[in-house]
């Protein structure tokens, strides 16, 4: 089995959807979710919040010094993202098609370094 | 790979090279799990046949002795490079028999390559080069040349898309019933891009044309290997039949100086009559089957000019009515400028010219030759020169621009002072 990150990048600057859009996308995405859970696929999944908040760490002369805001400056940031185990790239695609109907938009599959059987090696 | 005709048994290896590399490496790729490992092992195997088969003779099933040495080969260097990845792919090897592969297992490794070479993962420009390289068995800098694009590209491409399939996991296996039709037609636009870009260029000089025929013979085979594959897919023999009646035109299609000759002028005693005919047999076929597709209907509407005798006994009323068949199938400004063509023919070039103008295709080549050849029929030779200087713009094949200015300079308006004059 491989494990697979789909990411959604959303653009945080624009209007948000409707409230009923809004509501009927959580819904989906809690089903998407739970069909996940039962199928076996589910390794972890999250979302998050704007990148305002968030601070990049970095290290100087072994100091850490902090920037207020995100790493990179573009319109679409990180989101929230899903980690998947399928056995194949065909597998993870199916996913991920689901996924970008649950969540109203496209979802990057990239797959991680290592076969998750492979840990051992 | 040699191909030096010094040696007879130099030729034959170098036969048995483009014949067997596809179905070889798709063999190995299955064994070993890698497609580069696999493609190592088959290169090994040749190496020794070109030091064997000159002593020892070519053996009765060459195919057969390659994917069985580049069996043992991967096996030896397995040995000797002990990698994670290489015990992985051993392990594999030492669990299958080293007996003769049966012959649907043969074909069925072909179509796995394949359609892994054509996954919608990758784009299409690393599709058409992988399946080149992978399938059709040719060396990066022929691909580089064939699809005019630089060396180190095509090197980065192969590079790239075979990184892609090991990463990512891109399986390999034959799609279902169920997903063949999202993942059949990448595969046939792969195949009719590799014959368009040896057919667009098979007037190049020297060895480039000789790059380029190659193009056109290899999408042909492959053609051929698919409708063997999947004969009840109707476009897969659409694409078959689209591809003979282009190729069984194509020695005509220059003429004894290397010039472009148009099909209206084509001196159709040099069509390939075995070809043609073989092409209107699967598109008779296709028409009783029913179940028509824009390859079959491209098919139909080249049996339809290649059943002409002479250019003027053209039946374009048929021609017209696959183009609007054809249009509603893909309804695309290419094809609605290929449609006018033939509306040209069957209610003449003023409505076909306001049919052209209306379309938004300002950066193809086609377009501005389509106008140039209205404009210069209904007597608007300036307006016809400058679309002809347009289109010279887009060309870059030295052939075709030979061509066009040509044509330029028939269509009779005084040459805008750069440019070669009559003469």
């Amino acid at each position: 089995m491989k494990q697979y990150l789909l990411a959604v990048h959303t653009d945080f600057a624009a209007a948000p959807p409707a409230e009923d859009v809004m509501q009927q996308m959580f819904a989906d995405v809690e089903a998407f979710n739970q069909r996940l859970r039962e199928s076996g696929a589910w390794v972890f999944a999250g979302g998050l919040t704007p990148p305002e908040s968030t601070t990049v760490v970095r290290t100087q002369d072994g100091r850490a010094v902090l920037t207020d805001g995100p790493y990179a400056e573009t319109k679409e940031q990180l989101g929230g993202f899903w980690v998947v185990r399928a056995p194949d790239l065909d597998a993870a695609l199916e996913i991920a098609q689901r996924a970008s109907v649950a969540c109203q938009g496209p979802v990057e599959v990239r797959p991680f370094q290592d076969d998750a059987d492979d840990a051992e090696d | 790979m040699a191909s030096s005709a010094a040696a007879p048994v130099a030729g034959a290896v170098a036969g048995v090279f483009r014949a067997e590399h596809g179905r070889a490496v798709a063999t190995l790729t299955r064994l070993l799990g890698d497609i580069t490992l696999a493609e190592e092992a088959v290169q090994d195997a040749f190496v020794l046949a070109l030091e064997r088969w000159p002593e020892a003779g070519v053996p009765p099933n060459p195919g057969g002795w390659i994917v069985t040495t580049a069996r043992r080969r991967a096996i030896d260097r397995f040995r000797r490079e002990s990698t994670r990845d290489r015990r992985h792919a051993e392990a594999a090897l030492l669990h299958t028999p080293d007996e003769p592969l049966e012959v649907g297992a043969v074909r069925d490794d072909q179509l796995r390559l394949l359609f892994t070479c054509c996954h919608p993962a990758l784009s299409t420009e690393a599709q058409v080069t992988l399946t080149l390289r992978l399938l059709g068995g040719l060396e990066t800098p022929q691909i580089a040349r064939a699809l005019l694009v630089p060396e180190a590209t095509t090197a980065q491409r192969i590079v790239r898309a075979k990184r892609k399939i090991k990463d990512a996991g891109v399986p390999y296996r034959v799609p279902t019933e169920a997903e063949l039709p999202d993942r059949l037609p990448p595969v046939l636009l792969v195949v009719y891009l590799v014959y368009t870009a040896g057919h667009s260029a098979s007037g190049a000089a020297g060895g480039e044309g000789l790059v380029q025929a190659e193009l056109c013979a290899e999408a042909v085979r492959l053609a051929r290997v698919l409708a063997e594959l999947m004969p009840d897919e109707p476009e897969v023999l659409g694409l078959l039949a689209l591809l003979l009646l282009l190729d069984a035109r194509r020695a005509a299609r220059r003429g004894p100086d290397g010039a472009l000759v148009p099909l209206s002028e084509q001196d159709r005693a040099r069509w390939d009559a075995a070809l043609v005919a073989e092409g209107h047999a699967v598109v008779r076929a296709l028409l009783r089957r029913g179940a028509p597709g824009p390859y079959q209907v491209q098919a139909a509407i080249q049996a339809v000019h290649t059943d002409a005798a002479t250019a003027a006994q053209t039946d374009w009323r048929q021609v017209l009515a696959l183009y609007d068949q054809l249009l509603a199938l893909t309804p695309t400004p290419v094809v609605a400028l290929n449609r006018a063509v033939a509306l040209a023919e069957v209610a003449g070039p003023e409505p076909a010219l306001a049919v052209v103008d209306a379309l938004d295709l300002p950066g193809y080549q086609p377009f501005h030759v389509v106008r140039a050849e209205l404009l210069g029929r209904l007597g608007h030779p300036a307006e016809a020169a400058r679309a002809y200087e347009r289109a010279l713009e887009l060309t870059a094949n030295a052939v075709e621009r030979a061509h066009l200015q040509r044509r330029r300079v028939q269509v009779g308006a005084p040459s805008g002072g750069e440019g070669p004059r009559p003469g």
